[in-house]
Parts: structure tokens; C-alpha cells; sequence
């Protein structure tokens, strides 16, 4: 990194750190609600990122949405079925030795991949023509009218399928 | 100004280890938040990608993956409690015939 | 070396001025906090016909101080078993979440008169063009405090009162969002600061100009839900005792239950904040503009008042009572005169008394309710944010889009 640390670069490397952090930990912790709580803590760094780019109205959305209702479903379930630690896997340690550098280094070349293309290396300027919010919502309500009806129809879906599920048997 | 490549090698990392959650846990809970963490990686990407075009179809794209997501949360975790009920185990590899 | 250190601190005023800021608000945040719980059993202890605390200082003053030290010094087991870590995080996540709600508030439509290091000090930690909306996602991240608070104690008791409390939260969320949209319309911002500049359109309406007189229906809908959230009564089932023991802080002691206690007060003030700012007109006076003798209301109310705190200390009984009550009457009544004596102090000082007069109404109404409603049971409480609260606020949304609708375009000719 040959550019000078603005204030913008060294948020982005804390709020990255931390998801990968929390991706790691993810992965690392046997208690599924440990798992859960470092899933929450990804969603917050990112919805910090979501703010660093500019799109405040997505960073709102993806707290209350994401980390406000759907982890608190997935917390709910963890409580009521008392989910336990998990049990040792009987994963090869081969798998472990070979398999971590091997991926490391494909990241590595992938990583160097996008880097390197044209498109991807330009810095957006910030334009301030629409505030985000009316910026999203004229498009929302304009262009994409019709995904939205149909995401409102699939939500009733969902909401209707959860309840049969999860009715006792009549018996 | 942060680069957008560095939000995408931010993106796949968290994608990667998503999949890497998917393929070694052995609890369904913590395989169903894996997918929510490759689902949270797709969405950054978009983000960026809107945010280096000055479009707001990505943004807007992202809010219909939450949605989408949130619809998706709600009818697997229902069947996750059926499965488990009549599984009396959280562990997959137990789920693994079609008998009980 | 002190002038070299005066000099960094010139550079990075921004920052500065925002840690001296934070640390003075979390400072009075948690006074007003300690001095809520000493005015909620005052009035409740009087609203039942008794005296509530009045040996610990003069009028039981000194009580909150009393309650930190216990806090404080009490033994804090840990019960056997719970989960360390969920255990914990489960009030530091709450009392965090409700103070960083505070940060949001303004509390004032001009800066200080004098600017620092060149930077203009406004009242209010930060300006969020997101206001209501980052309002909504620390409510909204405030279930966890609840639900993991619940789970990890190991105990039944906590872990139903956290799953119903949980809930109960997640369901008023819903009502909460929604009755708030009718005031979005009208003012076509999230920024708190443009809510309230959308009721400063007629000054010369006064209190004819606020948003509860449109919003009726949407300002109903928003305190009850909000009463709700805060799991005040009549909602606060899920922690009253003759229920559940004390519901989800059942195995917390000392200072991780003041953690939680002093959470739910800070959401007390943050909600009545809340519905000042949006339904009440925040720091706008309810007197028309042109009646600029009601300038003078704060010093009317401050001096008199001063004055008779002076008279009753006179007559106290303890010596104590004698000297302090005395010193802070005087107190009062100083700053009274110095509002007759400088107008422009006076001028400034305008905008924060009427918004903090409205937020004190509000925090009497919470702990009035409190001294008056029995509490709902729990398929009531479902069953009315469900079934009730959810509809009539969706619907005030409607009515809302159709009168502008309507105003826009028979308006217009």
C-alpha cells in the first residue's frame, strides 16, 4: 500500500478486521449461539462499511432488518430448541494441513486478480446530486415497482408457511 | 477514498469463510448463519460496485436480498424446528436417511 | 509543552469538542437517571397516600446517592452454570445501546454563542441525516440485551421472562416504525433537526402547529408502542413480581442489575425526547412568535420557585435540610435574575427550556401511568399490538398519503 493513510482508509481497515474477526470466530466457536453473536457483530461492521461508502439508508436497513429481526429469529430458535455444543468432528487433520495454505494462497491470487484490473482500482468520487434515501426510494417506488409488490407477496408467503410449520399436530 | 477492490477481496474473504462454515460445521443452526454470512459478503459487493457507478440499482438490489433473506430465515427455521423434533438432534449428520 | 499540547488539540477541535461533548451529556445523562428514580417514588409514594424517601437527605434528595453506593459495594455472585460470556455482555449491550441513543438528540436550535477553536458548538452530539432511522436500529438491537440476558442465566424464570419480554419488544417494534411514517410525510426527513423545522413553518400558530394535531392517531400508536418497548407498565409483565420473580434480570445483582435499571430509565428519557421532537414541536415555544413577553416564562417560573425552596429550608426539621435546601434555592433564584438581566442569555436559553419542559411532562406521565395502570396480561398484550396497534397505525399511514395527496393537488389551484 503505497497511498497515505487517510482517516477513510484506516476506518475501513478496523471495520474490515472486525468482520473478518467475526467471520473467523464464527467458524472457531462450538456453542451455536457464540456463532450467532459474531454473525451479529459481521453485520454491524458491515452495515459500518455500508455507511463509510455513503449509502446510510442500506446501513439503517441492514441493523434493523438483518441484525434487529432476522439474528433475533435465529437467537429465538437457538433458545428454544437448547442448542448445545457441538460434538468433535471426525475431519481429517490432513484436510486441515494441506487444505488452509492451499486456500490462503488462492485467495492470494484472486485478491492480486482484482487489484490489478482497470475497472476495479478507481476510487468513486462522492457526488451528492439526490440524498441516498430519495435517491433509493424514487428508483424503488419508479423503476422497480413491480419487485417490490412481488417481495411484499413473498414475505406474506413466508409468513404463512412459517405458521403451518410450526403448529402443533392436532392430535 | 478506499479503492472499491478493496471492499471486493473484502467480499470474497468473508464469502470463502462462509463456505468454509458451510462445509465443516456440523450443527444446522450454524450452517443456516453461514449462508446468511455468504448472502451479507454478495450484498457488500453490490454496495461497493453501486457506490464506484454512482447508481442506486445496486442499493436497491441489496434491499430486496434482505428481504429476500428474511423470508428465506422464517420458512428454514421452521422446518429446522420440525426437522429437529422429530430428529431430537441438531447434528446433520444424524439427518441422513429418509427413515426416522 | 502545555502550548504545544493547546496546539494539537486546535487541530483536531472536531474531535475534541465531541469527546468533551459526550463525556458532559453521559455526565448529566446519568444525574437526570438517579433524579428520575428519586421523582418516580416521590409521586408514586404521594399518588398512594405516603411520603416515599425522605430521611436520606433533605426530602430524601440524597436517596439515588444512597441506591449508587449500594450498587456499588453489594456482592455480585455469579450464579453456577450460566454461559460467562452471554452472561456478561447482556447488560453492557443494554446500558450501551441506551445511552448511545442519546447521542442522537438535539437539544437546541442555535450553537453557543462563542465558538471554540473556531468550530461552532451546537447542542446535540451528532446531526444524523438517518436520525429516526438509527433511533430505530438501536431499538431494534436493544432485543438482544433482553432475550440473551434471559437465556444465559440458566434459570426458568429468566428464560421465559426474557423470551416473553423479547416478544413482546419485537411485535411493538413493528407499531413503533409505523406510527412514526405519518411524520416522516409531513416533514420529508429523517434528520430530527428538519422534523422540527417542518413545525416551525407558522410560528404564529404556536401550539396549532405541532404534529400531534395532525397526527393524532400516529402519536397514540407511538407512546403506547413505545411504553411497550421500554417494558414499562402497563406492558411490564414480563418483570413483575408477583409473575415471574423479576422476569429476565432475575439472577443479576448489584451492578450489573443497575446496569440494566439504569438502561431502562435511559430509554424513558430517550423515548419522551423522541415524542417531544416529533409530535410536540421539540424547542418550539406554544405561544405564538409575536407574544415575545412569554420570554420571560423561565425566569417566572425559576425565581418564584427558588424562593419557596429557600422558605421551606428555613423551616426544615434536620440541620442538613437547613443549609443545603437554602444554598439551592439561592442557586435557583441566581439563575433566574441572570435570565431577566441578559437578554441574550435568555434568547439562547428558550429553545432547551421548552424542550426540556416537554420531556419532563412526558417522564411524569410514564412514572403517573405507572402509580395508576394495572398491568396487562400477556395474550392481552399480544393480542392488542397484534391485532390493534399494528392496524390503526399502518392505516394512519394511509390517511396521512392521501390527505397530502389530496392537499398537493386541490391545494395547488
Amino acid at each position: 500500500m503505497g497511498c497515505e493513510v487517510t482517516p477513510q482508509l484506516a476506518i475501513f481497515f478496523v471495520l474490515a478486521a472486525l468482520a473478518v474477526i467475526g467471520a473467523l470466530n464464527l467458524i472457531i466457536q462450538r456453542h451455536p449461539i457464540h456463532s450467532a453473536l459474531s454473525l451479529i457483530v459481521v453485520m454491524i461492521a458491515l452495515a459500518g462499511l455500508y455507511l463509510l461508502m455513503g449509502s446510510e439508508f442500506v446501513a439503517a436497513v441492514q441493523i434493523i432488518v438483518y441484525g434487529g429481526a432476522i439474528m433475533v429469529l435465529f437467537v429465538f430458535v437457538i433458545m428454544l430448541l437448547n442448542a448445545g455444543v457441538e460434538e468433535r468432528t471426525n475431519i481429517s487433520k490432513l484436510a486441515g494441513v494441506a487444505g488452509i495454505p492451499l486456500a490462503v494462497a488462492l485467495m492470494g491470487f484472486l485478491a492480486a486478480a482484482i487489484a490489478r484490473s482497470n475497472e476495479s482500482a478507481q476510487a468513486g468520487l462522492q457526488t451528492g446530486a439526490l440524498a441516498n434515501t430519495k435517491e433509493i426510494s424514487t428508483m424503488l417506488f419508479k423503476d422497480f415497482v413491480y419487485p417490490f409488490e412481488l417481495t411484499s407477496f413473498l414475505i406474506l408467503v413466508a409468513i404463512l408457511g412459517a405458521i403451518v410449520l410450526a403448529q402443533r399436530e392436532k392430535s | 477514498m478506499v479503492p472499491t477492490s478493496y471492499y471486493l477481496i473484502l467480499s470474497a474473504v468473508l464469502f470463502g469463510l462462509g463456505v468454509v462454515a458451510f462445509v465443516f460445521k456440523r450443527n444446522v443452526i450454524t450452517i443456516f448463519m453461514s449462508i446468511e454470512l455468504m448472502l451479507n459478503a454478495v450484498n457488500l459487493a453490490f454496495v461497493a460496485f453501486s457506490q464506484a457507478r454512482h447508481q442506486s440499482d445496486g442499493q436497491v438490489f441489496v434491499l430486496f436480498v434482505i428481504v429476500v433473506a428474511a423470508a428465506e430465515a422464517a420458512v428454514g427455521l421452521g422446518i429446522i424446528i420440525l426437522t429437529a423434533r422429530n430428529r431430537q438432534s441438531l447434528n446433520v449428520e444424524r439427518v441422513d436417511l429418509l427413515k426416522l | 509543552m502545555i502550548s504545544s499540547l493547546l496546539a494539537f488539540l486546535a487541530a483536531h477541535a472536531v474531535v475534541v469538542i465531541a469527546i468533551i461533548k459526550i463525556a458532559l451529556l453521559l455526565f448529566i445523562v446519568l444525574t437526570v437517571n438517579a433524579y428520575l428514580t428519586w421523582f418516580e417514588r416521590k409521586v408514586v409514594a404521594h399518588m398512594q397516600s405516603r411520603w416515599g424517601p425522605h430521611r436520606v437527605g433533605p426530602h430524601g434528595l440524597l436517596q439515588p446517592l444512597a441506591d449508587g453506593a449500594k450498587f456499588l459495594l453489594k456482592e455480585d455472585p455469579t450464579p453456577a452454570g450460566v454461559d460467562k460470556f452471554t452472561y456478561f455482555l447482556a447488560p453492557l449491550m443494554a446500558l450501551a445501546l441506551a445511552l448511545t441513543s442519546i447521542a442522537i438528540i438535539p437539544f437546541g436550535p442555535d450553537p453557543l454563542p462563542w465558538t471554540i477553536w473556531g468550530q461552532k458548538v451546537y447542542l446535540g452530539i451528532a446531526d444524523l441525516n438517518i436520525g429516526i432511522l438509527a433511533l430505530f436500529a438501536i431499538t431494534a438491537l436493544s432485543v438482544y440485551g433482553v432475550a440473551l440476558a434471559g437465556w444465559s442465566s440458566n434459570s426458568k424464570y429468566p428464560l421465559l421472562g426474557g423470551l416473553r419480554s423479547s416478544a413482546q419488544m419485537v411485535s411493538y417494534e413493528l407499531a413503533l416504525t409505523m406510527s412514526v411514517v405519518g411524520v416522516l410525510l409531513l416533514a420529508g426527513s429523517f434528520n430530527l433537526r428538519d422534523i422540527i423545522g417542518a413545525q416551525a413553518q407558522h410560528p404564529e400558530r404556536g401550539i396549532f402547529g405541532w404534529n400531534v394535531w395532525p397526527q393524532i392517531l400516529g402519536f397514540f400508536c407511538f407512546f403506547v408502542a413505545a411504553v411497550a418497548e421500554t417494558n414499562r407498565v402497563p406492558f411490564d409483565l414480563p418483570e413483575a413480581e408477583s409473575e415471574l420473580v423479576a422476569g429476565f434480570h432475575t439472577e443479576y445483582a448489584s451492578f450489573k442489575f443497575a446496569m440494566f435499571f439504569i438502561a431502562e430509565y435511559t430509554s424513558m428519557i430517550t423515548v419522551s425526547c423522541l415524542c417531544t421532537i416529533m409530535f410536540f414541536g421539540g424547542w418550539l415555544s406554544p405561544f405564538p412568535a409575536s407574544w415575545t413577553f412569554t420570554h420571560y416564562l423561565p425566569s417566572v417560573i425559576l425565581i418564584p420557585f427558588g424562593l419557596w425552596v429557600i422558605w421551606d429550608g428555613i423551616r426544615y426539621e434536620t440541620i442538613f435540610g437547613r443549609i443545603i435546601l437554602p444554598g439551592v434555592g439561592t442557586a435557583i433564584t441566581a439563575i433566574g435574575a441572570v435570565l431577566v438581566a441578559f437578554p441574550a442569555v435568555n434568547e439562547f436559553v428558550q429553545g432547551p427550556f421548552w424542550l426540556l419542559s416537554k420531556i419532563f411532562v412526558f417522564l411524569f406521565v410514564y412514572v403517573w401511568m405507572r402509580g395508576t395502570l394495572p398491568r396487562f396480561r400477556y395474550d392481552q398484550l399480544m393480542s392488542f399490538g397484534w391485532k390493534l396497534l399494528l392496524p390503526v397505525s399502518i392505516a394512519n399511514v394511509v390517511i396521512t398519503a392521501f390527505a397530502m395527496l389530496a392537499k398537493s393537488m386541490w391545494g395547488a389551484k
